[in-house]
């Protein structure tokens, strides 16, 4: 999809950006993380030119992007920012247009993809669509920021922290969101983030940059098991590692066929032998709240059901430290 | 509740002037009574030598010449020396048309004259001179004031800059423009009646004779004009300045 080459960009004596190469496959959601002014914007606008680069190239479906004129390209490309930069003056229904009403398309077609946007992130059309940007929360701002970068179905989303600027509850909530709304639409997303919680929720793969070049660029996993330098060790946070790495995996790959539970009336589960019936876990957990729930209740064995509340299988404490064996 | 009460107001206020106006441009005479106390002598209290209501169209059609014309050539030069291709030559274009301000008026006529004859021409050259700085000013102060993210987000998703000028950078530009043009305007409804001292024909007119004639009536009666004129284009240009502002603070 799209493939970067020995990008590189000076500011007179400064490299912003030196000699960046990676890949990012169809339907991948890739983050460029690292510490404020390591390049990762500088990246992102030459790919969408916005920045022209000094050298190296970038390419999409397999052509130099200098062969596209810059609009055309970014027409392909959806850009979402940071300070959202809604068009004050537009509605909502207004601004989640322009990119559509850009490419020609028939008014039906923007009327529909705008309903259709606005249901997806949680906006009533009735209620937004005629709003004005400043008669909106911020958490909805930026809602409607990333629709709109979203609108002209781009073969790639271009984001610049864009939940930036969100108290943490919204940002979590938003990111979540559109964690489901990418799943949904396999949208192949690069997003810049400073934030490693953020990249390792949103991104398949994280490509840690530091002073304008990649470190290392892997999985979450791979980044928390193995980090190439001290760096990303510091990056990735070496105190609650473990805790990451499980948050990373869920409960049913570790699960094991339960035996010796058997179901109380109210919902509750209680091994054989045991005194005190347990709450069981949900098969959507991940190992981390797993193992939180197995310390609070001081047990090394809790039951995992699925959503209709039947028993799937049982997790074990033993096998969750297990999982995280290798590290230092 | 207020602002509904201070838009009564302003309405009303409108109504007013504009009806008072009319009366002074098409029935001059109705004020023949209280300004006759101001004459003396069995001097006439109404300005007889032209028709009220060709001095003031001649005057509205110079302010009106000479104020579009510096919109159109303010509007061009700001707009030009804020695109990164232009933005060398802002402090020249910021110096010429501060220089047409700071030059007095009716130096600029002295200076014309002899260029372009007696009549409406040096008062339009003068007019257009000063009147160019609000507007070039606030067109630049309009530009520079919309957000840099609203502008990089419209490049990002792919709009040209001439769009972005005519879609997003001028509709948020425009009330801070009309402010300079009302200024611009207001200013140059003041200023055309020394015109009449080159032989233009606007209700300076009045004014001049009235000094000649020591005739306070003629005075009165030509600066009230004049002032009420002002207001008037004043209170139209503040409606559309608010309209402009309208989507954004509903
Ligand atoms: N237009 C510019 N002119 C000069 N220097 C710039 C410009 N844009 C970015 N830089 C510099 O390039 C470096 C990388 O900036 P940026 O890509 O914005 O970092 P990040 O997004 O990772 O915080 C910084 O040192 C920044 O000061
Ligand atoms: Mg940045």
């Amino acid at each position: 999809m799209i493939t970067v080459e020995a990008l590189t960009k000076t500011f007179g004596p400064v490299r912003a950006v030196d000699g960046i190469s990676f890949e990012l496959a169809e339907g991948e959601a890739l983050a460029l993380i690292g510490p404020s002014g390591c390049g990762k914007s500088t990246t992102l606008r030459m790919i969408n030119r916005l920045i022209e680069p000094s050298a190296g190239r970038v390419l999409i479906d397999g052509v130099d992007t200098t062969s596209i004129p810059p609009a055309t390209l970014r027409l392909r490309m959806g850009y979402a920012i940071q300070g959202i930069g809604l068009f004050p003056h537009r509605t909502v229904a207004q601004n989640i247009a322009t990119v559509p009403r850009l490419l020609g398309w028939p008014r039906a077609r923007i009327a529909a993809r705008i309903e259709e946007l606005l249901e997806l992130f949680g906006l009533p059309p009735a209620v937004f669509a005629r709003k004005y940007p400043h008669e909106l929360s911020g958490g909805q701002q930026q809602r409607v920021g990333v629709a709109r970068a979203m609108a002209g179905k781009p073969a790639v989303l271009l984001m610049d922290e864009p939940f930036g600027a969100l108290d943490p509850i919204t940002r979590t909530r938003l990111q979540d969101e559109f964690l489901a709304i990418r799943r949904r639409m396999g949208t192949t997303v690069l997003i810049v983030t400073h934030d490693m919680d953020e990249a390792f929720k949103l991104a398949d793969r994280l490509a840690v940059m530091e002073k304008g070049r990649i470190v290392q660029l892997d999985t979450p996993e791979a980044l928390l098991r193995h980090p190439a330098s001290a760096f990303v060790e510091s990056l990735v946070g070496s105190e609650d590692r473990g805790l990451k790495l499980l948050s990373l995996a869920g409960v049913t790959a570790l699960m094991q066929p339960a035996t010796g539970w058997t179901a109380e009336a109210d919902g509750t589960f209680r091994k054989a032998g045991a005194d005190a019936s347990l709450a069981p876990l949900s098969a959507s957990a991940s190992l981390r709240e797993a193992a939180s729930r197995l310390v609070f209740a001081g047990v090394d064995e809790l039951p995992v059901v699925d959503e209709a509340g039947a028993m799937v299988g049982a997790i074990a404490m033993e096998r969750i430290i297990a999982f995280g064996g290798g590290g230092r | 509740m207020i602002a509904q009460r201070r838009r009564l107001l302003r309405i009303g206020a409108a109504g007013i002037a504009v009806a008072l106006f009319a009366v002074m441009v098409l029935a001059p005479e109705a004020f023949e009574r209280p300004l006759a106390a101001l004459t003396k002598f069995g001097q006439p209290a109404i300005y007889d030598r032209d028709s009220i209501l060709a001095l003031t169209l001649s005057h509205m059609g110079i302010v009106a010449a000479a104020s579009l014309a510096a919109l159109v050539i303010a509007l061009a030069i700001g707009i030009f020396v804020t695109r990164p291709a232009g933005a060398q030559y802002l402090p020249l274009a910021r110096a010429v048309a501060n220089l047409g301000q700071t030059f007095p008026p009716i130096a600029m006529l002295a200076v014309a004259v002899p260029l372009t004859g007696f009549g409406a021409r040096p008062t339009l050259v003068a007019l257009f001179a000063y009147g160019l700085l609000p507007i070039f000013e606030n067109t630049i102060a309009g530009l520079k004031g919309v957000s840099p993210q609203v502008v990089e987000a419209a490049r990002g998703m792919g709009m040209t800059g001439r769009r972005i000028l005519r879609e997003i950078e001028l509709p948020l530009a425009l009330p801070v423009i009309i402010a300079g043009f009302r200024v611009s305007i207001i200013v140059s409804i003041g200023t055309a009646t020394i015109g009449s001292t080159v032989g233009a024909k606007g209700l300076g007119e009045i004014i001049i004779a009235g000094l000649q004639a020591d005739n306070l009536a003629y005075v009165l009666q030509g600066g009230v004009l004049v002032a009420m004129l002002a207001i008037l284009v004043d209170l139209g240009l503040g409606f559309l300045e608010r309209r402009a502002r309208q989507p954004r603070s509903a």
